[in-house]
């Protein structure tokens, strides 16, 4: 009388409808009558969406022809980016001289590798050369000079245009503000409130009026004959705007710091840029990068208001384009174009500033 | 040990070059100096500039004739002959203010319907709410706008073949046409009796409160304040026999007149402004809901409270304590950005009063320092209206 079973059952399969391709969709798809009509609708919104854009930027899109007459105009008309893209790339830099920015570009990368892999063990030498030999080999390499023909920089412009107003203010305002942050957590109110109204007053402010008082102003405040070019004078306002908002985010490191650390610091009888530079610097400066590379995207994007005071970065040379009486009607696909470019940068940046986020936190995980 | 150390034996003095607050004092002095000496140097060659410019200074410009026209003029008079600079300001301000005030309100809507969006289990919606933000958030705000105006509003179809719901409503690129309001005898009931519908509704949540403070019973405060605030003024319409007509946009062949009309440059700066910011607020929206613990919705779930209640009274009201202050943060980037409808030619502040007034004047110390002060005391107001709503909500701890 064995009503026992002797033999074992063979494993069944998971039921159809919670695993596989079935069960996804059960889960996130149509969980729940509200779901299933979210998913609907969303689904028929997107597929219009998508199919709105890839049919306006791929498959009736123009890519052949030299001008305005090859394209259908069903679709986009990328023979005008084509055909305009010396000059969204170098703005109206020389055609003889652009590999000169190429060199540079190089030559930064390069830089940027060292700094941040890991193919070199110690971070110092990269560092020099990046931060110190770099931006005056740009200089030169740029600008002209050492048997390099001069390029004035009213023929800067493009993309070029943009990287150069976005590097040169992010290396001008990290160590500034680096500086105001240090001086608003100073313990002498005199080095405090001056720290406190400056990054205060520029943060209240808009940056096209920052960008306004370094244009018009500027050659104002200064002795008679002697004035900058125009784009010294951008590059004086964007760099003061992002050194303040700089110096909140290196505030915010610092203030994430323990008490503990300056005293034990002060403990083993080190002066104060002593502490700073090497016990509380570094850990404060640790925890805000991520925040650090965030200010940095904004600033990128911030480089396009230079558009206003009359310089022709990526995207004045783009808008000075849909203008071309050749090419009128052509504002889509100008700023389409400008906006991938814009998003290529930023998206791999804020990507950067995740991973890095992660990489750095060393605590628990949930 | 210590005796050792150089300028610390007993009872030996500090040499005053060692002593922290004579460095101190010292170092105080030299920022001082530093700093009056070039304050003293700009004003110094601001002066001598302005002499030989022969630019004027002092603030009687706000009182002279401004002689050109602006495109969008809000509530006030104006007109180029007989206005003043001091007008062009006060109309920048009242135009700075009105897109920033709508666009605030619709970045809001958008960031907290995205954010909540964002966190939804369904894979679709969630995918398409993380599209729009990555999209939005990554793309200067310039170039968005310039989408807009020039690449969207201005390509619209022109006056003839503008876009028609009924015969009242018009889309073309001379903006949005809709039918205007007419007040006749008996409409001062309407404004009158939403005023006192929105100040029945704080009366009722007050007492509603009390109430529940005191027996526990609930009241439905909400769907009573919309009764009241949407209720009222239709029963007053009601009561005075629709006091009110409508002026329809007659279709001209080249124009439209009459109705009320929404410029493009005003809805390229709205649609721009609030899209941008509403990716921002939806990621802060996101990050608040995620930072009130899990444990919060179990335990709420572990007392029988309905879902959408244990959203409404138990997680919400935790995350605004994470989201306030950078809200208010993007509130002020808001304010501040619409100083970029220079580009579009939206009449605000920085466009017709630091940019047109500026360059019939030429007076910018004092224009600049007056726009600069406006943004100032904007941003106060928003950071004190803010950090008074965040105290009132903030965790009281006994």
């Amino acid at each position: 009388m064995a009503i026992v079973r002797t033999e074992r059952h063979p494993e069944l399969p998971p039921p159809v409808t919670q695993t596989g391709v079935i069960g996804w969709m059960r889960q996130n798809l149509f969980s729940s009558w509200f779901n299933t009509i979210l998913t609907i609708v969303s689904a028929y919104v997107a597929y219009h969406a998508i199919y709105a854009f890839l049919d306006f930027a791929i498959i009736n899109a123009n890519f052949a022809g030299t001008s305005r007459d090859d394209c259908t105009l069903d679709g986009a008309c990328w023979v005008f980016i084509k055909q305009r893209f010396g000059q969204i790339m170098y703005g109206f830099y020389p055609e003889a001289e652009r590999w000169r920015v190429d060199v540079g570009y190089v030559l930064g990368a390069i830089g940027i590798f060292l700094v941040l892999s890991n193919v070199v063990k110690s971070k110092k030498w990269p560092a020099v050369y990046l931060f110190i030999v770099y931006p005056v080999i740009c200089y030169f390499l740029f600008y002209g000079g050492f048997g390099l023909e001069v390029v004035e920089t009213s023929q800067w412009g493009g993309l070029f245009l943009t990287l150069v107003l976005a590097s040169v203010s992010i290396f001008v305002a990290l160590p500034l503000g680096i500086i105001l942050a240090l001086g608003r957590r100073s313990e002498m109110p005199v080095v405090r409130m001056v720290c406190v109204g400056f990054i205060e007053l520029i943060r209240a402010v808009p940056l096209i009026s920052v960008l306004f008082m370094a244009s018009v102003m500027l050659p104002l405040f200064l002795p008679e004959g002697q004035n900058f070019d125009k784009l010294v004078r951008a590059l004086v306002g964007m760099s003061l705007f992002s050194a303040a908002y700089m110096a909140e985010v290196v505030r915010g490191g610092l203030q994430a710091l323990p008490k503990g650390q300056m005293e034990a610091a002060k403990s083993l009888g080190l002066g104060y840029w002593q502490s700073m530079g090497l016990i509380i610097l570094p850990q404060a400066l640790k925890i805000s990068i991520p925040s650090i590379v965030n200010t940095f995207i904004g600033l990128f994007k911030d480089t396009t208001l230079v558009l206003i005071i009359g310089l022709f970065d990526l995207l004045s040379v783009v808008k000075a384009g849909t203008q071309d009486k050749d090419w009128l009607g052509l504002a889509t696909e100008g700023y389409v174009f400008v906006a991938a470019v814009f998003w290529v940068f930023c998206f791999g940046m804020s990507r950067y500033s995740i991973w890095l986020e992660n990489k750095l936190h060393t605590g628990h995980k949930r | 040990m210590t005796a050792d150390v150089p300028g610390m034996s007993e009872g030996a003095k500090v040499s005053p070059f060692r002593d922290p607050k004579v460095r101190a004092l010292f170092f105080q002095i030299l920022v001082i100096v530093t700093f009056l000496a070039f304050v003293y140097y700009i004003a110094d060659n601001t002066i001598t500039n302005l002499e030989k410019r022969g630019i004027a200074s002092g603030f009687d410009f706000l009182s002279q004739n401004s002689g050109f026209d602006i495109g969008i003029v809000l509530f006030v008079d104006y007109n180029a002959q007989t206005s003043t600079h001091g007008d062009v300001l006060l109309i920048g301000i009242i135009n700075t203010l009105a897109v920033s005030l709508s666009g605030i309100v619709l970045a809001t809507i958008i960031g907290f319907v995205f954010g909540v969006l964002r966190l939804s289990n369904n894979w679709l919606v969630n995918k398409i709410a993380s599209v729009y933000i990555e999209v939005v958030r990554n793309i200067p705000l310039l170039v968005q706008l310039l989408f807009w105006y020039l690449a969207v509003l201005l390509e619209l179809p022109n006056v003839r073949e503008s876009a028609k719901i009924g015969e009242s409503i018009a889309l073309n690129n001379r903006g949005l046409y809709f039918p205007s309001i007419v007040p006749e005898a008996g409409f001062w009931l309407i404004p009158v009796a939403f005023a006192v519908g929105i100040i029945a509704t704080i009366f009722v949540s007050r007492w509603a409160h009390k109430r529940q403070d005191e027996t526990g019973q609930p009241f439905p405060v909400i769907s009573t304040g919309f009764g009241l605030i949407l209720g009222l003024p239709i029963v007053a319409a009601l009561v005075m026999g629709l006091p009110f007509g409508f002026e329809y946009p007659a279709m001209g062949r080249f124009n439209i007149s009459g109705g009320w009309v929404v410029k493009p440059e005003f809805m390229a700066l709205f649609l721009g402004l609030s899209i941008y910011t509403g990716g921002f607020i939806a990621e802060i929206v996101r990050s608040g809901i995620n930072a009130v613990s899990h444990g919060q919705t179990e335990a709420a779930n572990s007392l029988g409270i309905k879902p959408n209640i244990t959203m409404r009274l138990i997680i919400i009201p935790q995350a605004l304590r994470v989201i306030i202050p950078p809200l208010t943060s993007q509130y002020l980037n808001l304010t501040k950005n619409s100083s970029l409808a220079t580009a579009i030619g939206y009449s605000e502040i920085v466009a017709i009063f630091a940019g047109t007034s500026l360059n019939q004047t030429g007076q910018a110390i004092e224009i600049i320092a007056l726009t600069m002060l406006f943004y100032l005391t904007i941003s106060l107001i928003i950071s004190v209206f803010m950090n008074w709503y965040n105290s009132r909500i903030a965790l009281v701890e006994r």
